[in-house]
């Protein structure tokens, strides 16, 4: 069993359905993508629940783009980072549009809990929310 | 000057506890070295031969006397008490311990600074003209876009882990003094029927591949900024290749793909996101020019400068060299010198850098820069102040009057430090300014950029100096290649190498040899060194450097 | 015919200080004379191999080539003479605490 993290700290997964690897259906309620995939060119059909983007390496950024294509292509399901995810990352992947990071046991027990949760301020000291929203501090 | 705002400050002391706790959890074994590695490196912290190496950023090379200050005082309590200026605008610490490191950073953080992303596969510190907000030649201050990229590109979410790091440099000059051409994203201020914006050039480098880069975007709206970098470094994060380093920068991504495909995708991406830019980021930059605003000049009489200049000698040599035209009438911008003969290119003892800081406070409205030449600009300096300032620099050993000249040499730090390095680069570059100041030749010479790289990947800009040199390991030998003809301004040029390398013994009578010949082939002392090897091509060089080949077909 | 094996040394950097250090028989050294000296493959391999997983003490482990012709270890290289010694612009590194002893 693998563990998913949230801004709560470590939860079991609470996905029971098949998730579909991309290009296989394209009626799936949930997909699997790798982190080579072009995000313009993932189906985002209407019973699309979950996607779920690959990290084979914590040093390998690209889903972190991947993810921010999705959401800004309309993809308002539940959006997953799923691999070599560092809890140093978990801020970066909440503000990429990640919802939550699926991590092996082994990645959890050398990397506990509260390191996650330290990063669950994301949405604090975050320069490109305050960039695109909000009004600058200083006039 | 830029000073931070309340966010900057809550930002950086957050992202510093960070690191702390990195730090902690790395000798506390949650994190192995190699998820280690990549979070130290975003926090400017190398491992080098000797020790650890923290690499400070000074953004688009412009610090306050406070801060040089505090620069110093770091140097004398975490370090040997120098610092190392660079080609990137950074200052950098060859001996800090892992312990210590966050202490530093919070230290840096008393003053605005930080070395967020001085290394690693990101967006890199901004780089802009040194002579920014003085020169006479300059259309606008590249400083406040310069220093809104700086916000946009810090702790940015998608480009942290990027194929390769990321370089941008930004210009309001036509006359280019910041390498514009060889960098991942080069922007040049333009203005197109009474509009301002930017010129972008993508793709350019130096390295193991070294190329110019193209013209992505001819005029860029100023407003369309961020969405259109933001573009360009997310199709670059897909489509750069992650399968070999030495590959994965963004100038292979264009060159292989071609410049037309990626400008493609580059507009394709930016319909998408430029709508979730809506003008707060116009705003803010507003804001950043306010705290830009020239410093009030003073309308005095320059002749304190003019009877110095006639009647010492040492001060009107220094003065020819190291001045250049200010934008404000009896103002000069002075360069300060790091390369006394014999002394290792862009360091600066605490000392040194404690004086710089005082003169600045007190001639030069409190501002000092750094070029990616390794020297110290005063920005703002009175001309009548002008001997004051010449006399208290010459005391401390930073009167040198070479800027510009042969022995003011760009070197990386070389495998006297550096764990990338394959030779070394600093004695090269301290036997050859001592060899032309024992032949007091190098004011006859004329303009003569020498560039020392210790390894391909041209931290020395060896590439694009008049005469370059490549610090290569031949057979567990120390070989130094020589490239004529490179050009790092608007006109960029890629030198090309002469021939077979040199023993670190014969490299610099090579370079004596070369010299002399220059000097023999100029049409007339007013033609440079560049422009007479661009008359004659590099022949007349070669056979200069190779007397005996030439005597072998003879 | 078998290749000739240069002889090795693990050198790696220190976690806490960064400095350079070799390994010797029961640890590890900042003193190239102290190191032990591998002479053969298997071994070497083997050595480098538990050095490697020092992870807590030390970063960066590899084999270093030496020549063995004089009385005590020499680097074969110049990087590691390099590494051994300091940068040559300042008596800073090695050669500094050797000069303090």
């Amino acid at each position: 069993m693998s563990i998913l993290v949230t801004d709560t700290g470590f939860a079991p997964d609470n996905w029971a359905e098949p998730i579909v690897t991309l290009g296989v259906a394209n009626d799936a309620t949930a997909l699997d993508v790798p982190s080579d995939a072009d995000p313009a060119t993932i189906p985002l059909c209407d019973g699309l629940q979950l996607i779920r983007v690959d990290f084979p390496s914590s040093a390998d950024g690209r889903g972190f783009t991947i993810a921010r294509q999705l959401r800004l292509r309309g993809f308002t399901g539940r959006l997953r980072a799923r691999g070599h995810v560092l809890a140093d990352q978990y801020a970066m992947a909440r503000r990429s549009g990640f919802d939550e990071v699926e991590i092996s046991k082994e990645l959890a027990a050398r990397q506990p809990e509260d390191q996650w949760r330290f990063r669950a301020n994301w949405r604090e000291n975050d320069y490109q929310t305050r960039l695109r929203t909000h009004k600058p501090a200083k006039a | 000057m830029y000073s931070y705002t309340d966010f900057d400050a809550a930002f950086l002391k957050e992202r510093n506890a960070q690191f702390r706790a990195q730090v902690e959890r790395r000798i506390d074994g949650s994190l192995t070295e190699d998820e280690f590695k990549p979070l130290r490196l975003m926090n400017g912290l190398y491992l080098q031969l000797h020790a650890y190496m923290l690499r400070v950023a000074i953004p688009y090379g412009t610090l306050n006397s406070r801060q040089m200050h505090k620069l110093a005082d770091i140097a004398d309590k975490w370090d040997k008490g120098y610092g190392h200026f660079t080609t990137r605008q950074n200052i950098q610490y060859n001996w800090p311990k892992l312990r210590d490191v966050p202490d530093m950073l919070d230290a840096l953080a008393e003053v605005d600074m930080h070395a967020i992303q001085t290394s690693g596969n990101t967006i890199r510190n901004v780089t802009a003209d040194h002579f920014a907000g003085a020169a006479a030649d300059e259309i606008a201050d590249p400083r406040p876009v310069a220093e809104l990229i700086r916000q946009w590109s810090t702790d940015h979410p998608e480009f942290q882990f990027l194929p390769r790091k990321f370089k941008v440099a930004v210009t309001g000059s036509p006359n280019d003094r910041a390498v514009t051409r060889a960098h991942d994203i080069g922007l040049r201020m333009v203005t197109r029927d009474g509009e301002a914006g930017f010129e972008v050039i993508v793709g350019g480098g130096l390295g193991r591949t070294p190329m110019i880069g193209k013209v992505i975007r001819e005029f860029l709206p100023r407003a369309d900024l961020l969405p259109y970098l933001e573009a360009i470094v997310s199709v670059y994060n897909l489509l750069g290749r992650r399968d070999n380093k030495y590959k994965a920068r963004i100038k292979i991504t264009v060159h292989e793909n071609g410049l037309d495909d990626f400008r493609a995708r580059v507009e394709e991406r930016f319909a998408l996101i430029r709508p979730q830019f809506t003008g707060v980021d116009q705003q803010m930059l507003s804001a950043i020019e306010a705290e830009f605003a020239p410093p009030v000049f003073r309308d005095a009489p320059v002749t304190a400068f003019e009877d110095a200049r006639r009647h010492y000698p040492a001060f009107r040599s220094w003065a020819d060299t190291n001045l250049t035209e200010h934008r404000a009438a009896g103002y000069a911008i002075v360069t300060v010198s790091l390369k006394a003969h014999g002394a290792t290119p862009g360091d600066a003892t605490s000392a040194q850098m404690r004086l710089m800081a005082d003169l600045a406070k007190r001639y030069g409205h409190d501002e000092l820069r750094i070029s990616h030449e390794q020297n110290v600009i005063l920005p703002h300096v009175h001309k009548s102040d002008l001997p004051s300032v010449y006399s208290a620099l010459a005391a401390a050993g930073l009167g040198t009057a070479n800027v510009g000249l042969i022995s003011d040499i760009i070197a990386c730090p070389g495998m006297d430090y550096c764990a990338l390095a394959t030779a070394r680069s600093i004695p090269i570059a301290q036997e050859i300014a001592t060899r032309f100041e024992e032949l007091k030749l190098e004011h006859d010479i004329g303009p003569l950029k020498i560039k020392i790289s210790g390894c391909i990947n041209a931290c020395g800009h060896h590439h694009v100096g008049h005469i370059g040199i490549l610090g290569l390991d031949r057979a567990g030998v120390e070989n130094y290649q020589i490239t004529l003809g490179g050009d790092s301004t608007e006109d960029a040029a890629i030198g090309t190498r002469a021939g077979p390398g040199f023993s670190a013994e014969d490299i610099i009578p090579a370079i004596e040899r070369l010299v002399r010949a220059y000097l023999e082939l100029r049409s007339e002392p007013a033609e440079t060194f560049l422009q007479t090897y661009r008359r004659l091509g590099l022949e007349p060089f070669k056979a200069a450097l190779y007397p005996e080949a030439r005597a072998n077909a003879a | 015919m078998a290749r000739v094996f240069t002889p090795k040394v693990v050198t790696a950097n220190a976690l806490l200080e960064g400095d350079v250090i070799y390994q010797t028989a029961t640890g590890w050294t900042g003193d190239l004379a102290e190191a032990e000296v591998l002479t053969d493959e298997a071994d070497a391999d083997l050595r480098l191999i538990e050095a490697a997983q020092q992870t807590g003490h030390v970063v960066g482990a590899y084999l270093m080539d030496v020549d063995l012709s004089t009385e005590s270890p020499q680097p074969a290289h110049f990087r590691e003479a390099f590494r051994a010694r300091g940068p040559s612009n300042y008596i800073h590194g090695k050669q500094e605490v050797a000069r303090n002893v």
